[in-house]
């Protein structure tokens, strides 16, 4: 973990981060990764990654138009306000 | 046979791989109950879930499900029972939540294979890599202000297969053949309507350059936004010429992602892309992994259309077809269905006919649909029956269809009113045959006298004199019979 | 009169069936109370307006003869529930205008019951921290003070911070908390009060700000067993709209509260107990196998062998989820936006400026964990190792009917304390992740008091969508302590 990761990764993530934080940062991820690292110790060998404790299928729902036609919940809070579209600062291909 | 590049260095052949994104028929998005009708006003066609807002989840559509199987069916391919939606992280303001639920290591659907029809009469094994799930982006629009854009959600969210084919492809006219004969299994299937001017169908392209001879691939360029089988080929040749220029002269293509413009007729580096290129997938954890019966899929098997490989091959077998013929009438299943019953207990090549020069002509010439022309199958099977059973001409069978395409009206109905049904009664066309002789003796004694070519001359008259409803066949006869005594 | 703050949410629905007061009344005497200790700092947002209209449609229901189960019982939100209308920014200055336009479905169930909003609880931001000290609302306090220092305020744990220290105040009768590590627990064990976090997948995750999706619960808090079984009952049950919500059959958690422990085994895992643990936390523990032995239980020693590495896994799962969670705030279509110099560097100073220093860090982590590279080195990896954390609870259940540890490894300490080092925060959720990481129920009954006179809870961890045995064993525990929730005196265990 160096500088150059921590500017890579906070690009990655689009947090601005001043040159001084990250040099916190650098301490801060080191530790953090090298406390989880601890984890090579464990023998893994043919256990399969468990990503939910839910033990059931995947509930699927009928195809029906339910939602949609609330535009103005949609833009309520938008930071920008315009009556029918989101608006951010022209986009360069 | 795929193009062989001629470069000062020697010879270069061009390798392509497509990425195909078909949206899913469906009435409802990917994850959320919102509609997925096209043309909505912005923004009306966005539920809580599509527009990413704090807490928001999302559920599975079952019908999305089935139609990306029905596709695998489709595609020949492999149905994967289990299998997982991931999240593919990266930042883009019409992409709501951050990032995009896609399936990763585990596809719905892998390996399969399918052929292609080249111009040529030949056929190609392109083989396919996978099919997979995923939503939608929304739309940017860069046009409305001068330093703004604006996001319209209406499409984020909708379901699209993302069909991977292997780097089978090696010229720009199969790269066509490939997109033309997926979209044509699609809408067989009704997964996709196809339609790449609304954008339902998109394809990226990757495309590399090696030389002739050699089994490595050289290094690739991923084009996006080619979103017309005219703008592949364009895309392609661009390209093509683009890699070449830069091998010939002992380079290195930088493997990245390009734009095609459409305006400016070229292909351009996506650095914002490229910046972005770590995805960071992982399982999404607001979903759990899709199981599928193998019964349920079994059921859609059953189900499955007959699709247009099969077609082809039982309209040569049993209508007796050509190759050509059977690729036109199969092009389109509308098309196909049409056909069929037409020539349902007819003529089948006199079906063929009518319907791929007549009928396909009239419409092309007044910009209509099948689905909108104005006669129908029955109709035109009505018209093939008049000519079949003698009661007209195939010349006047042409006036009449005319008509039909005009009016509408059944051709017995046309034939009725204006008087149009051929006369095979011999007698009422002996007597008109009586009566050219008689108006014409020099003639009668040229042609007896060796001049041949003159019976035609008495068959245009007796047809004239009949107002073209004297059976051909029955005029022949009786004017050599009298004219030869 | 009664002080209507001092009353269990039990009695309290008896005194209100019986028109000893009304649901106004109630409401007011806690909105009083809010006012009193507003130095706590419980609220982000207080809706005092809202709840007196709430609590006076519950007088008429009262009226009526048709007040539903909870009503007229006022209640703290985790500010990290959704509310229609009612500002919602889980404790996060980038979410510190939003107002949802939907509501949880969570709280949905809560004012279907009838119960009273007091107002949006703090909380430590989008739920990340063990202090509540990571909130850009301010830290809570504590309402409890060290005899030693009374002068210092100490933190009331995290996340669930503002929802803890205002139930054991006696500013709200219960609370709604969530739980990604220990979020409730941790906290109910710092102020003294009892939280409970279900089996994952038994209370909709719809419309409550993620934090970590495969482990987020929402969970309650409240000053007995009772109340709190009575509270998880209104917000439990499958939703269609979270596809990890659960198919199960809500039972009445409170008629599982019999007082009968008999025959039932108690399991005390050997692996929680830690090198360097404070003897008071030892002592309290061995006290609760005790009192448990005494009604009957059975205590047998078991095993978790993994437990050492719940940590670590979870310390990759959580910010990788976190990571892709906290995406969607990108100033685009809701939140702070700090506009840049084109859409990335707007991106970039939004979320810099909106996020504050410890969801950064997780932020960083779990970005890192899943990059180029690293993803199976530390994802795959902690998931297998999740695996085995659950794989050995399993096991465990094979000879225990539910497992007994501490909730906490010390009790609440001076806020400010553990803030520079980010490990050893982490290490206050030592005993209450591995529950976590395998989904399991948990709950935090205070058990007594440590040698400064902060309150220290025990933690019963039970098999899957067994809450039923944690509300009965708990039960049992609560009457043994004697422990006085809103004092700061320990009753003589009898």
């Amino acid at each position: 973990m160096d500088q150059k990761t921590v500017a890579r990764v906070a690009h990655l993530a689009r947090l601005e981060i001043s040159q001084e934080q990250q040099e916190t940062l650098v301490g801060q991820l080191s530790s953090i990764i090298g406390f989880v690292e601890q984890l090579s110790e464990v023998n893994t060998d043919n256990v399969k990654p468990l990503a939910s404790v839910v033990d059931a299928a995947l509930p699927l729902r009928k195809d029906e138009v339910t939602d949609g036609q609330k535009k103005e919940a949609i833009l309520a809070n938008s930071p920008e306000q315009n009556e029918d579209f989101f608006v951010v600062t022209k986009i360069v291909e | 046979m795929g193009d062989i590049i001629k470069g000062e260095t020697g010879d270069w052949e061009i390798v392509i791989g497509l990425e195909i994104h078909a949206q899913v028929i469906a009435k409802s998005k990917l994850f959320s109950g919102a509609s997925t009708e096209f043309g909505a006003m912005p923004n009306t066609q966005v539920s809580l879930v599509d527009a990413g807002m704090p807490g928001m989840l999302p559920v599975l559509n079952e019908v999305v499900v089935e139609q990306a199987v029905r596709t695998g069916l489709g595609l020949n391919s492999k149905i994967n029972l289990h299998s997982v939606f991931a999240r593919k992280n990266y930042f883009y303001p019409d992409l709501p939540t951050g990032y995009q639920i896609s399936q990763f290591e585990d596809p719905i659907v892998g390996e399969g294979i399918i052929e292609i029809d080249m111009e040529d009469g030949t056929v190609k094994e392109i083989g396919i890599t996978r099919l997979h799930l995923e939503q939608d982006a929304g739309k940017s629009i860069h046009d409305m202000h001068p330093s703004k854009s604006y996001i319209d959600l209406n499409r984020a969210g909708c379901a699209l297969m993302e069909i991977v084919s292997e780097p089978d492809l090696r010229s720009a006219e199969e790269a066509v053949a490939y997109i033309s004969k997926i979209r044509m299994i699609l809408r067989y299937l009704g997964t996709c309507d196809g339609n790449m001017d609304e954008g339902s169908m998109r394809a990226d392209v990757n495309i590399s350059l090696r030389r002739v001879g050699t089994e490595k691939l050289g290094i690739r360029a991923e084009i996006k936004n080619v979103n017309s089988l005219k703008a592949v080929q364009q895309a392609i040749a661009f390209e093509t010429r683009r890699q070449l220029a830069i091998l010939e002269d002992g380079g290195e293509v930088k493997q990245e992602t390009r734009l095609w413009d459409t305006t400016k007729m070229e292909t351009r580096s996506m650095r914002s892309k490229e910046e972005a290129h770590d995805y960071r997938y992982f399982p999404d954890p607001d979903l759990l992994p899709l199981e599928l019966d193998s019964e349920w899929v079994r059921q859609i098997k059953e189900t499955l259309p007959e699709l247009p490989d099969q077609k082809k091959e039982r309209f040569v077998k049993d209508f007796g077809l050509s190759v050509y013929d059977a690729s036109v009438l199969i092009s389109e299943r509308a098309r196909a269905d049409y056909f069929e019953s037409v020539a349902k207990g007819r003529d089948a090549k006199l079906a063929t006919n009518w319907v791929t020069n007549e009928l396909l002509g009239a419409l092309n010439k007044l910009s209509l649909t099948l689905d909108e022309s104005p006669v129908s199958a029955d109709q035109l099977g009505g018209l093939i029956d008049l000519i079949s059973d003698d009661s007209i001409s195939g010349k006047i069978a042409k006036d009449v269809f005319a008509d039909m395409i005009n009016s509408s009206k059944d051709a017995s109905v046309i034939v009725e009113e204006k008087g149009l049904k051929q006369v095979t009664d011999t007698g009422a066309i002996e007597a008109i045959i009586d009566e050219v002789i008689a108006e014409n003796p020099d003639n009668v004694e040229s042609y007896r006298g060796g001049k041949d070519r003159l019976f035609g001359f008495f068959v245009g008259q007796t047809m004239k004199k009949s107002q073209g409803k004297a059976n051909p066949v029955v005029v022949n006869e009786i004017l050599k019979k009298k004219l030869d005594n | 009169m009664t002080d209507l703050t001092k009353l269990t949410i039990a009695d309290a629905l008896t005194g209100l069936t019986n028109k000893d007061f009304t649901a106004t009344e109630l409401t007011q005497a806690h909105i009083d109370q809010a006012e009193v200790k507003k130095n706590l700092n419980v609220f982000i947002t207080a809706t005092p307006e809202k709840a007196l209209a709430q609590a006076s449609d519950s007088d008429a229901r009262y009226q009526s003869g048709t007040a539903k189960a909870l009503d007229g019982i006022p209640l703290g939100i985790k500010d990290l529930f959704c509310t229609n209308g009612t500002r919602t920014t889980a404790g996060s200055k980038i979410l510190e205008n939003f107002i949802p336009q939907y509501e949880s479905s969570v709280t949905q169930k809560l004012v279907d019951d009838g119960s009273v909003f007091l107002g949006k609880t703090n909380l430590d931001e989008f739920a990340m921290g063990s202090s509540n000290t990571t909130s850009f609302f301010g830290n809570v306090i504590n309402p409890w003070k060290s005899t030693a220092n009374p002068s210092v305020d100490y933190v009331p744990g995290g996340s669930s911070g503002g929802s803890a220290a205002a139930v054991a105040a006696g500013i709200a009768m219960g609370a709604t908390g969530t739980d990604t590590g220990g979020s409730i627990r941790q906290p109910a064990s710092f102020c003294g009060i009892v939280g409970v976090k279900p089996t994952y997948g038994r209370c909709s995750r719809f419309g409550t700000i993620a934090f970590a999706s495969s482990l987020d619960q929402a969970g309650v808090f409240a000053r007995t067993v009772e109340d709190s079984a009575i509270l998880l009952r209104s917000i439990a049950g499958h939703d269609v709209k979270d596809s990890t919500s659960v198919k199960m059959d809500v039972p009445d958690f409170a008629s599982a509260i019999t007082g009968d422990v008999k025959g039932l085994r108690i399991g005390i895992p050997k692996e929680y107990r830690m090198d360097g643990m404070p003897e008071e936390i030892q002592n309290i523990w061995n006290k609760g196998a005790e009192w448990l032995k005494a009604e009957g239980a059975e205590i047998v020693d078991i095993s978790l062998p993994h437990t050492k590495y719940a940590l670590a896994a979870y310390y990759i799962i959580a910010p990788a989820e976190a990571s892709s969670n906290l995406s969607r705030y990108d100033g685009v279509r809701y939140g702070l936006r700090v506009d840049g110099d084109g859409i990335d560097e707007t991106y970039s100073k939004t979320r810099g400026a909106g996020f504050g220093d410890e969801v950064k860090r997780r932020i960083m982590t779990g970005a890192y964990v899943l990059s180029a590279g690293y993803y199976d080195a530390y994802y795959i990896k902690a998931q297998k190792v999740r695996r085995l954390i659950r794989d050995d609870f399993t096991k465990a259940y094979e000879k225990c009917d539910v497992i007994l540890t501490p909730t906490a490894p010390s009790g609440a300490f001076p806020i400010g304390e553990n803030e520079d080092d980010p490990i050893k925060m982490y290490l206050n959720d030592i005993f209450t992740v591995p529950t976590s990481i395998a989904g399991l129920p948990g709950i935090s009954i205070p058990a007594g008091l440590d040698k400064s006179g902060l309150p220290l809870g025990l933690q019963l961890i039970g098999k899957a969508w067994d809450e039923e045995t944690l509300f009965k064993t708990a039960d049992v525990i609560e009457k043994a302590a004697c422990f006085e929730t809103l004092g700061t005196t320990i009753k003589k265990v009898a």
